[in-house]
């Protein structure tokens, strides 16, 4: 039998896939359909350190291979988060969960986090400093190597759980903001976030979005992603987690390769809401057909 | 919720753009009116939902018009292929609320969830009124099917080209103990503010994942923030705020 199970930061996971922040809400929609303790893990939908309404709508775009969407971190706020939210999940999930975190200064971020990093179900923290939707804040911190290190470090020195970055691909060198988040303390990377995007309504002549713009991901930015998972973790020394498009055992496969250590699926949640499950379950298959025994050992074997 | 695959029965125009599809499979989950389906059309990202027309048994009606990309390669589907769909999503009507003298409500194509909880407001027994409402005459529909059911059904045309003419809001019966709606926005809000009965109305909202997922869908109530597809589309009409920002 397949081997599975990869190491996260010095936490085990029982195979590489993570549900992504923002396709899986809090898990209970998801555990309405299936046990969702079969997931590597997932992590919980972008928490900020007030209740956030979000964009207006249209939130969402059809786009070729994928969607975009520009929610605009729409949460309960981390005293909500704490208070509902995780009680409930401790009813239906049993592994530790990641927490995705996001904000508008740097003290909203030491502050959510240092609020979460006391909690027992928690097992890393997840700092997106990648949103593209919000103004005056998210993907602002993740486009400059040194403000991603401020934050990074003043997170770092409030909390105890791993700490991985979230990384935007609207930059022109991620692998400097990489390296930037590694010297500043961070215990793992997260890559990719949505790639700024758009659609125009013919019709009215508009954006078809509120927002004007938003962020894309699906099949569509696959390749994208892969080929900045496999640039930053050749030049990292911490575990960085594939995430962009990622929609089959296939995909999990090909981002271990590139030098992932897990990975995250998004956008194909929400279009099957059973894809982290079918993915898992196709896994050791996909994995015997290639000669694979212990998925650990693929990782990075791109970079030969 | 429950996820399957459909056969095409019937996939004919109605009307203009508007086309009604008959599918057949397993609709176990489909459990009440205004609740909805999401399909996905092939070469469609996303899902698309629509509401319930009717259901009977392992048969489900829904109709739609062709307005972009996925209603288009819906409108191409001969009977017999088959469709993956996602069913019984979202919260339908509560016949409970109905009173003595239920007021149905419709805009446009807004007919469609409020046929089926038409033909079960009837089953209970109740004298229920069909207010259709369209822009011209040319585009009415249904008019036979829910008078069939022995609703009074009523047509009203903006420019007055068949039935009365005006607005359907401005026609609610004054007896109505209770009103259910679907229609364009304006319609709603109008209603929702004017209306001396309890009343419920679906929305309409462009979704991503359809079950309550993504927050693509929301919009603001009383209660705080709330997800067309999980926590509606049927709303009370107190409960809506119709502002999209909080």
């Amino acid at each position: 039998m397949a081997d599975t199970r990869v190491s996260l930061c010095g936490i085990g996971l029982d195979n590489p896939v993570i549900a992504a922040s923002g396709s899986f809400g809090y898990g209970a929609e998801f555990a309405e359909l299936y046990d969702i303790n079969c997931l590597g893990t997932f992590s919980f939908k972008g928490t900020t350190r007030e209740p956030r309404f979000g964009n207006p709508t249209p939130r969402i775009a059809e786009a070729p291979a994928g969607l975009i969407n520009a929610v605009g971190l729409q949460n309960p706020g981390v005293e909500a988060v704490i208070a509902e939210e995780l009680p409930r999940l401790s009813r239906f999930f049993h592994k530790p969960v990641m927490a995705n975190v996001s904000g508008f200064s740097v003290e909203d971020y030491v502050y959510t986090c240092s609020r979460l990093d006391r909690e027992p179900q928690v097992g890393w923290l997840e700092l997106n400093i990648s949103c593209p939707n919000v103004h005056g804040g998210g993907m602002s911190f993740g486009t400059e190597p040194e403000a991603a290190a401020a934050v990074v470090r003043a997170v770092k020195a409030a909390t105890t759980k791993p700490l991985i970055v979230k990384l935007t691909p609207n930059v022109t060198d991620i692998v400097s903001v990489a390296l930037a988040c590694q010297e500043a303390g961070a215990d793992g990377l997260s890559l990719i976030n949505t790639l700024l995007a758009m659609r125009i309504d013919l019709g009215t002549r508009r954006p078809v979005l509120a927002n004007g713009t938003g962020g894309l991901s699906g099949p569509a930015v696959f390749p994208v992603a892969l080929r900045m998972v496999w640039q930053v973790a050749r030049a990292v020394r911490i575990p960085v987690v594939g995430l962009g498009g990622v929609s089959r055992a296939e995909d999990v496969l090909e981002m271990l390769l590139a030098g992932a250590t897990a990975v995250e699926v998004g956008a194909a949640n929400l279009v099957n809401p059973y894809a982290c499950r079918d993915i898992i379950r196709d896994l050791p298959r996909v994995m015997e057909q290639y000669g694979i025994e212990k998925i650990t050992d693929i990782i990075g074997a791109a970079n030969g | 919720m429950r996820q399957g695959s459909f056969i095409i029965e019937e996939n004919t125009p109605l009307n203009g753009q508007v086309r009604r599809l008959r599918l057949a499979g397993d609709c176990s989950a489909v459990t009440a009116p205004g609740q909805f389906v999401s399909l996905r059309p092939e070469g469609c990202f996303l899902r698309r939902p629509f509401s319930v027309c009717d259901r009977e048994g392992d048969r489900l009606t829904l109709v739609y018009r062709v307005l972009g990309q996925g209603t288009q390669a819906l409108a191409e589907l001969e009977p017999g292929a088959s469709l993956d769909a996602l069913t019984g999503l979202g919260r339908g009507f509560d016949l409970d609320l109905a009173g003595e003298r239920p007021a149905l409500l419709a805009g446009g194509l807004g007919f469609t969830p409020l046929f089926w909880l038409a033909r079960r407001l009837r089953e209970r027994g109740k004298p229920v009124t069909v207010l259709l409402g369209f822009q011209s005459g040319e585009q009415v529909l249904y008019e036979a099917e829910f008078a069939a059911l022995g609703c009074e059904t009523r047509v009203i045309t903006q420019d007055g080209s068949r039935g009365e003419r005006g607005l359907v809001t401005a026609f609610l019966p004054e007896e109505a103990s209770c009103f259910y709606a679907c229609g364009p926005e304006g319609m709603l809000r109008a209603l929702c503010e004017s209306a001396p009965c309890p009343g419920q109305l679906s929305l309409e909202a462009r979704m991503g994942c359809g079950f309550g997922a993504c927050m693509g869908c929301t919009v603001q109530t009383a209660s705080g923030p709330r997800r067309v597809c999980k926590d509606g589309p049927v709303f009370g009409k107190e409960e809506l705020l119709w502002q999209t920002q909080g």
